[in-house]
């Protein structure tokens, strides 16, 4: 397995994201956690570029980051995967490594 | 001799504060550290105004529940602004249509105004504090 890429900054303030997925192989992870979590709604102006990249990554989210920041896990975009602290453990046995993405 | 702290009469200047907050609330401290002073803003009795724009407005999203990130949820707080007489509360529009959200999502009472009229509304403050 490849990497698996963490994102801890909002995509509506940094360019944290894009510069993961721009270094990010196929068939590496992404996933979202802290503030990343803004990346995983539907009907934000970033949603369409999550999307994209669905084509070439599996991208994760982590649920208690979404619960305290009051937004739903309804709303995640179709594809995405919502984990919980032990999802994100099991991630990161299963990738090779992981690049944390600050 | 009374101290001046002790002096009954509170008379000193009142000055328009806007404070514009622009941060999502728990990655950073800054949205909490915004909210503590405003809250003495509002104890020394200024002419306080809120603005929520960028990720800010995040910071009034409803249902917030931080029991699993072990975090204090200060979300709340925003509901007892209207009780130290902070009743301006702004948002700017742009931020929340670009997030997908709307005036349901939040948590108090909001008035929505555009890029324009939060340029003007800027104007017109005598001290602005961002966050």
């Amino acid at each position: 397995m490849p990497m698996l890429h963490t994102v801890n900054k909002s995509p509506f303030e940094r360019r944290t994201l894009d510069t993961a997925l721009r270094h990010a192989v196929k068939g590496a992870g992404v996933l979202l956690i802290e503030d990343g979590v803004y990346a995983a709604f539907d009907g934000t102006v970033v949603a369409e570029k999550v999307k994209a990249a669905l084509a070439d990554h599996k991208i994760y989210v982590l649920g208690p980051d979404i619960a305290a920041r009051g937004m739903s896990e309804h709303h995640v975009i179709d594809g995405l995967e919502v984990v919980d602290y032990g999802g994100f453990v099991d991630l990161v046995t299963e990738y090779d490594k992981v690049q944390s993405w600050l | 001799m009374s101290e001046p702290w002790e002096d009954d009469e509170l008379d000193g200047p009142v000055r328009k504060f806007m404070y514009v907050n622009r941060r999502a609330p728990y990655g950073t401290i800054y949205a909490l550290e915004s909210l503590e002073v405003v809250l003495i803003a509002a104890a020394f009795e200024q002419d306080v105004t809120l603005v929520f724009m960028d990720d800010g407005v995040y910071q009034i999203k409803k249902d917030q529940n931080t029991d699993a990130i072990g975090v204090k949820n200060f979300s709340p707080t925003y509901r007892a602004l209207e009780g130290y007489d902070v009743e301006k509360l702004y948002v700017e529009k742009e931020s929340l249509e670009s997030r997908g959200l709307t005036t349901d999502d939040l948590v108090v009472p909001v008035q929505v105004v555009n890029n324009d009229q939060l340029a003007e509304l800027m104007e017109e403050q005598e001290v602005i504090l961002s966050f």
